[in-house]
């Protein structure tokens, strides 16, 4: 396990760097803004598989959480001219208070009701935005970016950089979850709640725990993106594609393992910035479609769950063999 | 700021929009009240159903009502099919998380719709034609628009007659039975499966009407049916899962809700009411008005 962790901050750091290197090197401003979008699913997958994977409670509100963080960080622009770390850290504080709120709703439902839930939440907040006239109501509200600072020599490359540091935050807490008492405390309430509160599982204290967590990274990892489109409306900032590509990714990768929703949103956002640019955005939730109904039919553990499965038989095959 | 005609008037239009939002709901109220399917593409199909009616209106000018009866048949296949691979892929294959992959799995196949009508149809609003679409009734300071009325009473006939279809017919209250105790049924002989099977083809028949009287109330688009999540899901959790009568009575709360709304502050706030109720509701009372589970 400690060797395990030296090459998992070894692989961090290395990631970090080549992302660094990027925008000092890469002149065309084309991979960042698509780097970007595909940083922000991974952050969001990992986010939402710390509740979602570990927990077992399916949550339909990444959207809400997501235009949160956009709005979190249009009200403070607007209103103070904030700088983008403010915006960030102020979004995962919200999004750590709206995680609470949702860890109490988990007392009342559970399964399917839960993730219903979730959804009519994103609704709720998302009229409650478009009649917020400070922010610019339905209209949506137009923003201008600070001139950037050196090292980078471009917007864009920087919000690229910000939120690779933010996949690195997500994936170093969520690794460390399924490491701790936390994981095996949040699997032993997902394979049977009742039972693992009667074993002393304290699991309003790892749901809350879970939702908190999940919460305030899912915000921060929409703040940014109010100055990357340098432009933000309720109905894109909430849509429901967000949820619904969050989950895909997850359930694409698997969520037995913190890996598995960075697979899925490699897999799954590579492809839809690909055909968005060659092909048309509606062929894009096509795909989002499709492979949501392939995988959960045809491979429920996800893509971590073949490569198990492929290993398991690769090592039976080896001790079968003489 | 708030005048009595005004408040009648939001009360009567209420009520027929209540029965519309009932008879759209009636599908999801036997999947998922009876069957337990979290049948989340329930408002894609719906819509389907309506472009179905499009279609049929526009090219060969047929009658919506009239259509929408004609496609039922087509539907009712399209269920059976719907719920013998949900089955296969979800039910028989059992597990803690059986329930989480099949919201996912409607949520895939609901997107799929959404997009092949998008490619067949473009983005545009559309609508039907009808000697009854565009007209009103005049009630003294009143104006009742007709499609309202049409909408009305087409609903009420439908829920009345799915009420009746489930209580006195054997396979009716087989469904019934089904949603009660699934393996009393099994040691009595009846294979429950094929009984769910049936009764899902029910609910997505209906769905022809319902989609006909969708698309006579007002134009639809493509992505109508994220709207009607909210507003069937409200509509069937709050009638208390898998009752008609109920049902019926949910409907109309809702449709009252929403126009007073509308009325006192705006269409802005139109989405948030159906999706409010429901919240409240799983909050505070998740048995809902009429539930069969205490």
């Amino acid at each position: 396990m400690k060797r395990n962790g030296i090459f998992f901050w070894i692989g961090a750091a290395l990631f970090l760097a080549a992302a660094f290197l990027m925008t000092q090197v890469i002149g065309n401003q084309y991979p960042f803004f698509a780097g970007y979008v595909i940083l922000q699913f991974m952050v969001l997958a990992v986010a939402w598989s710390i509740l979602g994977g570990h927990a077992g409670y399916v949550n339909f509100g990444t959207s809400a959480f997501f235009g949160i963080g956009v709005y979190t960080a249009v009200f403070l622009v607007k209103a103070f001219a904030a700088p983008l770390i403010v915006q960030i850290a102020a979004a995962a504080a919200i999004g750590a208070l709206m995680g609470f709120a949702l860890g109490f709703l988990t007392l009342r439902m559970q399964g399917i009701f839960f993730s219903i839930a979730t959804i009519a939440l994103t609704i709720v907040i998302e009229t409650t935005i478009t009649n917020w006239r400070y922010v610019g109501g339905a209209a949506g509200i137009q923003l201008e970016r600070p001139i950037v600072t050196a090292p980078f020599n471009n917007y864009t490359q920087m919000l690229f950089f910000v939120q690779a540091l933010l996949v690195v935050l997500a994936v170093a807490i969520s690794r460390y979850i399924q490491n701790s008492w936390i994981g095996r405390g949040l699997q032993a309430l997902r394979d049977d709640e009742l039972a693992a509160e009667c074993t002393g599982v304290p699991t309003l204290r790892l749901k809350l725990t879970a939702c908190v967590i999940s919460g305030a990274l899912m915000c921060a990892a929409g703040a940014p993106a109010a100055m990357y489109l340098q432009y933000a409306d309720p109905s894109s900032a909430f849509n429901l594609n967000y949820s619904v590509s969050v989950l895909a990714m997850s359930l694409i990768g698997g969520t037995a393992h913190w890996a598995g929703p960075i697979v899925g949103a490699i897999l799954l956002g590579t492809t839809q910035q690909w055909l968005t640019v060659t092909i048309s955005s509606e062929i894009n939730v096509l795909v989002l479609g499709v492979m949501l109904v392939v995988f959960v039919v045809g491979a429920p553990e996800g893509i971590i769950g073949l490569v198990r499965r492929v290993r398991e038989i690769a090592t039976r095959a080896k001790h079968d063999a003489p | 700021l708030f005048s009595f005609d005004l408040l009648l008037d939001a009360v009567v239009i209420g009520v027929l929009l209540g029965c519309f939002y009932a008879a759209v709901s009636l599908g999801l109220s036997v999947a998922f009240g009876l069957l337990d399917v979290p049948h989340v593409a329930h408002p894609a199909f719906l819509v389907l159903a309506s472009y179905a009616v499009y279609f049929l209106n526009e090219h060969y000018g047929i009658d919506p009502l009239l259509a929408g009866l004609l496609i039922t048949p087509l539907f009712f296949v399209f269920g059976l099919i719907a719920y013998r691979l949900y089955y296969e892929t979800f039910e028989r294959r059992g597990g803690s998380d059986a329930g989480v992959r099949g919201i996912a799995f409607f949520f895939g196949i609901a997107f799929i719709i959404e997009v092949l009508i998008i490619l067949q149809f473009g983005v545009d609003q559309r609508s039907v034609t009808a000697d009854y679409i565009g007209k009103a009734w005049r009630l003294g300071d009143m104006r009742i628009p007709f499609r309202l009325v049409v909408a009305f009473a087409v609903a009420a006939a439908l829920t009345i007659l799915l009420t009746l279809y489930l209580s006195k017919t054997f396979m009716g209250r087989a469904i019934r039975a089904v949603a009660q105790d699934q393996e009393a049924l099994r040691l009595m002989g009846a294979n429950p499966i094929r009984i769910k099977q049936w009764a899902f083809g029910i609910a997505t028949a209906v769905l022809g009407i319902a989609g006909a009287l969708l698309i006579i109330v007002a134009p639809v688009e493509p992505t109508l049916d994220r709207t009607y999540i909210g507003r069937t899901f409200c509509v069937v959790v709050m009638a208390g899962l898998g009752s008609m009568t109920g049902t019926l009575v949910a409907g109309i709360i809702l449709g009252v809700a929403e126009t007073i709304v509308l009325t006192l502050f705006g269409a802005s706030w139109a989405p948030a009411i159906s999706f409010g109720m429901l919240l409240a509701v799983l909050a505070v009372r998740p048995q809902g008005l009429f539930g069969r589970r205490s």
